[in-house]
């Protein structure tokens, strides 16, 4: 089985939908001659002309509000903001139109966009290059909010993104394109909905997404080898709408729960997650759900300081140890 | 072409057809007033009392065709590009046989079979979207245009500038026409605008400029019907700034204490209505009693509307968590 980055994985699944369906066209800045500031469509424009592939201008709101527009009259519009921290000035079209269009048509009207983009800190970008904003979009009913971890994922996930009929804000992350895992060369789709559980285990369930995956996986395997402890690791995949069941699951197994996420400590994906594991498998729990957050700061640019913003491998261990008295 | 020449090569029917929309506007706004007063209508509601002449004229310039969307004085568009004014009351009233389904209110009227796109209470909201309706048309080689009304409140806002960029830098075929009723809610255009020639504020944009009397709907159908037949054939967009009165508040709740009475009344000397009816009975093309009788007609339809809606059931509970999603997604087994 051939093995991909994750940026290829992407341009593969952008390749296969665009060659299927000639509704499907790409749009951004740096997308077509650049080939998109993190490699996902290098060599679209060759393949697909420009009619389908489109540079923009430096216009967030207004390639958004393009892509609503398209999508309503029915072509399959897949719009890259360049990092989601551009997208706050987008803000407006995604909440008040793309979420929005359907229920207050009474479901006349369909828009079948998706928008993706990168966001996650470590890189020393600074404050204002370095967010995890997908916990806005969970907030608003309406849309549905992807998150791929790894390869695998990236590349069934944007294909069921494209087919869908909903739109979607489908999150990367910066430092994850270059991770490499195996994918399938015969077609597959990875479901809309649906958690994965990359790694079981029996003691504690660790739930992370994006990054935080990598580091969930890397400290289960520390806690085992170092520790004896048994972890299982829980990708929810989509994080709008959640995979509760799954989540639940695993819990009422294990008894404990520590969830870790890039995403700030209020109001955040990671917290919710933890409500609802709290309100559906309050019998099952041995210890209130921990949520790793990253600090409640701007990430600053100074590379100790910005390492010590984000949750890492020992950070889960050390949540882990404590939570079983170890 | 001039109004006096357009009365000449148009027929009686067109004319009449005119007339009667823009009465019909006119008699369902004046009801919608009414109702809303007697607790039937909550919420915004954005009446188009005055400003009849920008809708009729503009959408009569356009094929069935061609995609309309606008902004949130929505109600007389949406009458003329083919919602049936029953359902539009009723969607006002919130009622399930609303265009709507009721769940979208005044400012949300939408037709999607007909093309006409909403009804947005955001300003501004509807120009990116305009754009992305015409890339649309663009992208399978089709001759639609799309007509995307806002005030003149929206030339201040980021997304008309980025959305009239998009169109010229693309060739994308969308006739901006900004209704100029010199208000923007309690602001005048002058506190809001460094240039009260709105016209300017497209200049920019490299694309054609017209800018015609709202009050005037021969003109307004005139100035629209060149703007579309260019747009049509060059595929380029245009900007055109409709001058018109709301005779009216801002909404039905407004007292208007930011302009005088006697400012109202001097706006209401040219009514659009008036001035057809006027033009129509001195070129011997409608007899005042024939013009009565359409008068009657339009009241009619309007009162048989607001029955329509009072005798519709509300939506039921089940609604209210439908048309959120498609909650059927896209699984591998039916694709």
């Amino acid at each position: 089985m051939p093995t991909l980055t994750y940026a290829k994985a992407l341009n593969q699944a952008l390749i296969e939908e665009m060659e299927r369906d000639d509704s499907v066209f790409v749009c951004g800045e740096e997308v077509a001659k650049w080939g998109g500031s993190f490699t996902v469509t290098m060599g679209l424009l060759d393949r697909f002309g420009e009619k389908r592939v489109r540079d923009t201008p430096i216009s967030e709101e207004g390639i958004v509000g393009l892509g609503i527009g398209a999508a309503m009259a029915g072509l399959k519009p897949v719009v890259e903001i360049m990092t989601v921290n551009f997208i706050m000035l987008a803000m407006d079209q995604i909440v008040n139109h793309m979420a929005k269009l359907r229920y207050m048509s009474g479901g006349q009207v369909t828009v079948p966009l998706v928008i993706r983009t990168p966001g996650g800190g470590g890189l020393q970008m600074g404050s204002q290059h370095s967010q995890s904003l997908e916990s806005m979009f969970v907030h608003v009913p309406g849309l549905v909010v992807m998150a791929p971890s790894n390869p695998y994922d990236a590349k069934g996930m944007l294909k069921t993104a494209i087919r869908d009929n909903n739109p979607v804000l489908f999150i990367e992350h910066e430092s994850i394109y270059n991770t490499k895992s195996e994918v399938p060369e015969d077609e597959y789709f990875v479901p809309i909905g649906k958690a994965d559980v990359k790694r079981q285990g029996d003691d504690i369930t660790i739930i992370g997404h994006l990054k935080m995956v990598n580091v969930a996986l890397e400290a289960a395997k520390r806690l085992e080898s170092e520790y004896g402890i048994s972890a299982e690791v829980i990708d929810p995949r989509t994080l709008a709408p959640l995979d509760t069941q799954t989540l639940v699951q695993s819990v009422k197994k294990t008894g404990k729960a520590v969830i870790v996420q890039e995403c700030w400590p209020h109001c955040s994906v990671g917290t919710d997650m933890a409500y609802t594991i709290m309100s559906e498998a309050f019998d099952y729990l041995d210890a209130p759900v921990k949520v790793i957050s990253s600090a409640n700061c701007p990430f600053p640019y100074s590379r100790q300081l910005e390492q010590m913003a984000l949750p890492n491998v020992g950070t889960v261990i050390d949540a882990v140890k404590q939570m079983l008295g170890k | 072409m001039q109004t006096g020449e357009m009365v000449k090569e148009m027929s009686v029917e067109e004319l009449t057809k005119l007339y009667r929309q823009m009465v019909l506007i006119r008699r369902f706004e004046e009801k919608t007033n009414e109702m809303y007063h007697a607790g039937h209508i909550g919420g915004y509601c954005h009446l188009y009392i005055g400003e009849e002449a920008v809708a009729v004229g503009a959408l009569n310039a356009l094929q069935p065709s061609d995609y309309v969307i606008g902004a949130y004085r929505d109600h007389g568009h949406a009458i003329v590009k083919g919602c049936e004014p029953k359902h539009v009351m009723a969607e006002l009233f919130g009622k399930a046989t609303g265009v709507s389904k009721g769940k979208g209110g005044s400012m949300h009227m939408f037709n999607r079979e007909k093309r006409f796109l909403g009804g947005d209470g955001i300003v501004a909201g509807e120009l990116p979207i305009a754009v992305g309706l015409a890339y649309s048309i663009e992208y399978r080689g089709g001759d639609e245009v799309v007509l995307c009304f806002f005030g003149d409140g929206a030339v201040n806002e980021g997304g008309f500038h980025e959305a009239l960029n998009l169109a010229s830098l693309w060739n994308l075929p969308v006739i901006f026409l900004c209704e100029n009723n010199l208000w923007g809610m309690g602001t005048p255009v002058s506190k809001a605008s460094c240039s009260i020639e709105l016209t300017e504020r497209a200049s920019c944009y490299c694309m054609r400029l017209g800018k015609v009397d709202g009050m005037d709907v021969l003109a307004v159908l005139d100035t629209t019907r060149r703007a579309v037949k260019y747009c049509r054939n060059t595929r380029k967009p245009t900007f055109i700034e409709a001058v018109t009165q709301r005779f009216v508040g801002h909404s039905v709740s407004d007292p208007q204490i930011y302009r005088s009475k006697d400012e109202v009344a001097k706006a209401r000397q040219r009514d659009p209505i008036e001035t057809l009816k006027n033009l129509l009975i001195a070129e011997g093309i409608r007899r005042p009693d024939e013009l009565e009788s359409i008068d009657e007609d339009a009241q009619r339809e309007v009162d048989d509307a607001v029955e329509f809606a009072m005798q519709s059931p509300f939506p039921d509970a089940d609604e209210l968590c439908s048309d959120v999603m498609d909650t059927e997604y896209f699984s591998a087994e039916t694709k």
